[in-house]
């Protein structure tokens, strides 16, 4: 499907506002003019977005440390025209603040990334980590009670044997559907810096946890035990330079992960070499653009998110202006690359005193891993056809759009005269950021997380 | 500051910085006096690049708060302080701005202060005290040359990983800010103090603690030394050394005034 049609025919299902707090509270104090002053409770921040392996449930993280999962309506295809819109299926508190009280310092409960097991029976499984803890979820439906008990009333009274004259066996009833979460595992106490990734390698037994200087291995039944398979910290902490920024397994080689620096390298590790990965099998780096240098060259380099396409054969990075695609087998330089907003370039100095130039922007793959996708400011986000080369800028706003609207493309103008319908870059709001997108893994259907709402929308079916 | 002119600031540095411009040649003394002067329509390079790294340097110590700082985004403004540092080196832009003669410096050229010190207090409790690197110009002129010698602390690219070992090993961000905010008060008060004896008011109302004299007796020699000092005085290991010489040296620089004051 081609990316233009495609994006003409994006429609909005669903926006989920977060609550509202009533005390007015501003998000960032800037007194800069680039940043618009947001009235909402910070918890409400929208951390992750995952899709889970069929597609079905979408969960989605806060700064507030809880979790939101969506469900798909299994709707009548031959009725409606669309797909099944998403509802909320389940809300649960994951993580809870905490107190380091040996460094006089809190843990956020801000939940960094969720991802999903493959499903293995009636219930589904996530792992969702904070800066510290992984905690496994177990999310169960329960629609049947059972009833009649012998020694108990109805209520849970313990009844009075001597009363019991009669035995019935109890039976199930049905009752209204109930979804509950409860903690199977807590993986804690394992790292010493800020947890940034978690990725579930595919013997689904095994999974890795990445902070900003190390790397584990933990197994999904283990406890209070992980493997340290990267250590990057350095003897001298004043010698330290770079820093883990995201990593993650494999989809079909369960020795193989990566992980990407902030100085934009990414290492390719095999787990057969050696217990400890501190030697990278392979080494992906491009040479810097000289006449593009800067005092922000590094900065800008710095790597936010990689992403293993489907097929396993490329890997997608992103760093603060552009996106790449990297193929396995060639270390020295990317594929493909996709310009995300160029336009910032001559700004990184105010984006730089407003601290926006360490916004950590992720991506993401389509399933068939012909689309990427990645967020940006004012509230747009950017796909790139990689057949068509064609790319798109699409706006997540409720003014704009109702339910069942086609989004219409978006345009910022960089210099000279802005056209009619084009926005200017120094009337981009940048406290409007999208960092996290999700792409259903079968359809067309796309999860895109503004500061506090979440959108999802889908492409027409005709 | 005010936002409107913070913000004109910043958009003029945003045309300078938006390709690798990444150094001019050095034009000499009538350039940078030039620049010194006056606030010209453009900024020069030189004086963007200073301001981008008092704005690094600022960020670096607001990350002290109750959340830990985001060790990335620390590792990322360190680097980059380091480059302006090794290219302002190369530049011989230090030098330069060090022999520079009285009158024309003035506080506004105090980009930020570097107190390296331990308190014995803290020593003791085996906590950190914030390290940031030097960037105090001359401050007085030829006639209280002794006063100016030392005050003087330059320091060398050694600095910047002064700053990343704060950053890292930080253990007391509240303390720290405090610590930091009044040096920095003492070290704007001692120098606005001309008087014939304001060495001896530097030692006597100052507390001590705030200031290696390593750094300030090795300053009167050589200013490329300091920044070994820097480093020495720094890390954990040697906190039991550096107290007793900063007690040894106190006595001694008690008595190099001693001998001033009474000639």
């Amino acid at each position: 499907m081609k990316i233009h049609k495609r994006s003409s025919a994006l429609r909005k299902m669903k926006c989920f506002p977060c609550q509202f707090s009533n005390t007015i509270k501003s998000a960032q104090s800037n007194t800069s003019a680039l940043m618009s002053a947001s009235f909402f409770d910070q918890a409400d921040i929208i951390s992750t977005v995952e899709f889970n392996h069929s597609g079905e449930l979408l969960a989605t993280g806060d700064k507030g440390g809880r979790v939101v999962i969506f469900q798909q309506e299994q709707e009548n295809k031959i009725q409606s025209l669309s797909r099944g819109e998403y509802n909320v299926y389940s809300t649960f508190q994951s993580h809870e603040p905490e107190f380091d009280y040996l460094k006089s310092l809190e843990i956020e409960e801000k939940i960094n990334k969720i991802r999903w097991l493959p499903q293995k029976n009636a219930a589904q499984f996530l792992l969702s980590t904070n800066d510290k803890t992984i905690k496994l979820w177990k999310i169960s439906e329960r629609d049947k009670r059972p009833e009649g008990y012998n020694l108990k009333e109805e209520d849970g009274r313990y009844r009075d044997p001597s009363t019991v004259t009669t035995l019935r066996v109890p039976i199930f009833r049905p009752m209204d559907l109930m979804v509950e979460a409860s903690p199977r595992r807590i993986f804690a106490n394992a790292h010493t810096y800020h947890i940034n990734s978690i990725s579930i390698n595919s013997d689904y037994e095994t999974y890795l946890s990445a902070d900003d200087l190390r790397i584990n291995l933990w197994h999904l039944e283990i406890t209070d035990r992980s493997f340290n398979i990267v250590d990057i910290k350095p003897a001298n902490m004043e010698e330290l330079t770079e820093v883990i920024t995201a990593a993650e397994f494999h989809p079909n080689s369960c020795n193989t992960f990566v992980y990407s620096s902030s100085k934009g390298t990414i290492r390719l590790c095999d787990m057969r070499a050696s217990a400890l990965c501190d030697r990278h099998s392979k080494l992906f780096e491009e040479p810097e653009d000289p006449s593009n240098r800067s005092f922000f060259s590094e900065i800008i380099s710095s790597i936010s998110d990689v992403k293993f396409s489907h097929s396993g054969r490329y890997m997608m990075t992103r760093d603060y202006l552009s996106v790449k695609i990297w193929d396995l087998n060639m270390e020295n330089r990317p594929v493909e690359t996709y310009q995300v907003h160029e336009y910032l370039r001559s700004k990184l100095c105010s984006l730089y005193e407003n601290d926006c130039i360490f916004d950590k922007f992720e991506c993401c793959w389509n399933g068939s891993d012909s689309v990427v996708m990645t967020g940006s400011y004012n509230n747009f986000f950017r796909m790139f056809d990689r057949n068509t080369k064609r790319d798109i800028t699409l706006e997540a706003s409720r003014e704009n759009n109702k339910p069942r609207t086609v989004l219409k493309p978006r345009k910022v103008c960089a210099s000279g005269k802005r056209k009619k319908d084009e926005i200017s870059v120094d009337s981009l709001d940048f406290n409007k950021k999208i960092l996290h997108t999700a792409w259903h893994p079968k359809e067309n259907i796309i999860a895109v997380a503004t500061t506090n709402n979440l959108y999802i929308f889908q492409d027409k079916v005709n | 500051m005010g936002e409107e002119e913070g913000l004109h600031q910043t958009q003029l540095l945003d045309t300078m910085f938006v390709r690798g411009l990444k150094r001019k040649c050095f034009d000499g003394e009538e350039d940078i006096e030039g620049t010194l002067a006056g606030f010209k329509a453009i900024p020069s390079y030189n004086l963007q690049r200073q301001s981008l790294l008092d704005m690094s340097l600022v960020k670096l110590q607001l990350c002290h708060m109750l959340v830990e700082p985001n060790l990335c985004r620390s590792v990322l403004i360190a680097n980059t302080v380091r480059q302006i540092q090794e290219e302002m080196t190369q530049d011989g832009t230090w030098q330069m701005i060090n022999t520079q003669s009285a009158g024309q410096t003035s506080l506004d050229r105090l980009v930020s202060t570097d107190i390296l010190c331990r308190s014995s207090k803290e020593q003791a409790e085996g906590k950190l005290v914030p390290v940031y690197s030097t960037f105090a110009k001359d401050c007085e002129g030829t006639q209280s040359q002794d006063n100016s010698e030392i005050m003087s602390t330059v320091t060398s690219p050694q600095v910047p990983r002064n700053l990343q070992s704060n950053m890292w090993e930080m253990e007391n961000p509240q303390e720290n800010r405090g610590n930091f905010q009044k040096s920095l008060d003492q070290i704007f008060e001692t120098l606005e103090n001309k008087s014939p004896n304001t060495v001896e008011d530097l030692f006597s109302e100052v507390d001590n603690s705030y200031y290696d004299l390593d750094t300030v007796l090795t300053g009167m020699m050589s200013n490329t030394k300091m920044g070994h000092c820097d480093l020495e005085t720094f890390p954990s290991q040697t906190s039991a050394n550096s107290n007793s010489n900063c007690k040894s040296d106190l006595n001694e620089l008690d008595h190099i005034v001693e001998i001033l004051v009474e000639s």
